[in-house]
């Protein structure tokens, strides 16, 4: 049986799903069986989907055709070398 | 501005290789990909409006300027990425001069210490919140991270970099790289807990 601190310790990977099938079946076993342990899974799990599901925002107008100009100007520098 | 060519139709490879022959339709292509997120990269990094657009500007330049350098072997974003985090740490670093540079403090290996509230969330915690409530959340918990966590948390799970690209683009170790993930995960699903545990549901109940 895992401990709690060797759980978290294998959080990330379980959570990313890059351990191998064996220690898979040992972090899902504890986490039936701690309720502290499921709970910070699922939470970790819930703040990475949040995160994952954040769009940009659309850059303001005036940036973004201050670095057009920027990219203008470097490129007719380039061309009179 | 040059006429837009039908750049759309062209793949990353392509758009690359004109662009590297100067044409800049070509290029303004790549960059209408990938400024908003390179944007929010360096707001989430340097925490300042002023010093992301400067961030903006000095990666796509540098970028057009650089293109023979790049090799094709990492994806073109992975490349301007690694330009922008440079970039956003030098003027992270200039502002904060007079302190300790926070990238490259000793990292805290103590996990435990992260976690101390412990309560079941909402099954949706975003339909909790309106959608411009929900970024003001999310941006606020990333922003209250110390730049050592905050910078690998945002390559690996807002860019949704890989570890190894991470690692890369920070200079800094693979086994650093999981342990700054684990604890800026751990400390945002704490700061999280407040707005998106299940209601009634008493904080400490399974301790």
């Amino acid at each position: 049986m895992l401990t709690c601190k060797e759980f978290l310790q294998e959080l990330n990977d379980y959570l990313d799903d890059t351990v191998d099938i064996e220690l898979r079946r040992r972090l899902e076993t504890h986490i039936t069986e701690c309720p502290n342990c499921w709970v910070i899974f699922d939470t970790t799990k819930k703040t990475i989907q949040v995160y994952k599901g954040m769009q940009p925002q659309v850059i303001p107008e005036d940036v973004h055709s201050r670095l057009m100009q920027a990219l203008e100007k470097k490129l007719a520098a380039k061309r009179h070398l | 501005m040059p006429a837009t060519t039908e750049a759309g139709v062209f793949d990353e490879s392509q758009l690359v290789a004109k662009a590297r022959e100067g044409d800049l339709a070509a290029f303004n292509e790549l960059v209408q990909r990938y400024d908003r997120k390179i944007f929010r990269l360096a707001k989430h990094i340097t925490q300042n409006d002023e010093d992301a657009e400067d961030v903006l500007q000095e990666t796509f330049l540098k970028a057009f300027e650089h293109l023979g350098d790049f090799q094709g072997q990492s994806k073109f974003y992975t490349w301007i990425v690694r330009i922008a985090v440079n970039e956003s740490l030098m003027k992270l670093r200039k502002r904060k001069s007079d302190r300790t540079v926070p990238l490259d403090e000793p990292v805290d290996t103590g996990e435990d210490q992260v976690v101390r509230e412990i309560a079941v969330w909402e099954d949706n915690p975003e339909q909790k919140y309106s959608r411009e409530e929900m970024a003001n959340i999310l941006e606020e918990a990333v922003d209250t991270l110390r730049p050592a966590f905050r910078t690998v948390f945002v390559l690996r799970d807002i860019e949704e970099l890989s570890t190894e690209e991470t690692a890369e683009a920070l200079g800094i170790s693979i086994p650093a790289v999981k342990s700054r993930l684990l604890r800026a995960r751990l400390q945002l699903r704490e700061k999280l807990t407040r707005f998106f545990k299940r209601k009634g549901d008493d904080v400490f109940a399974y301790l």
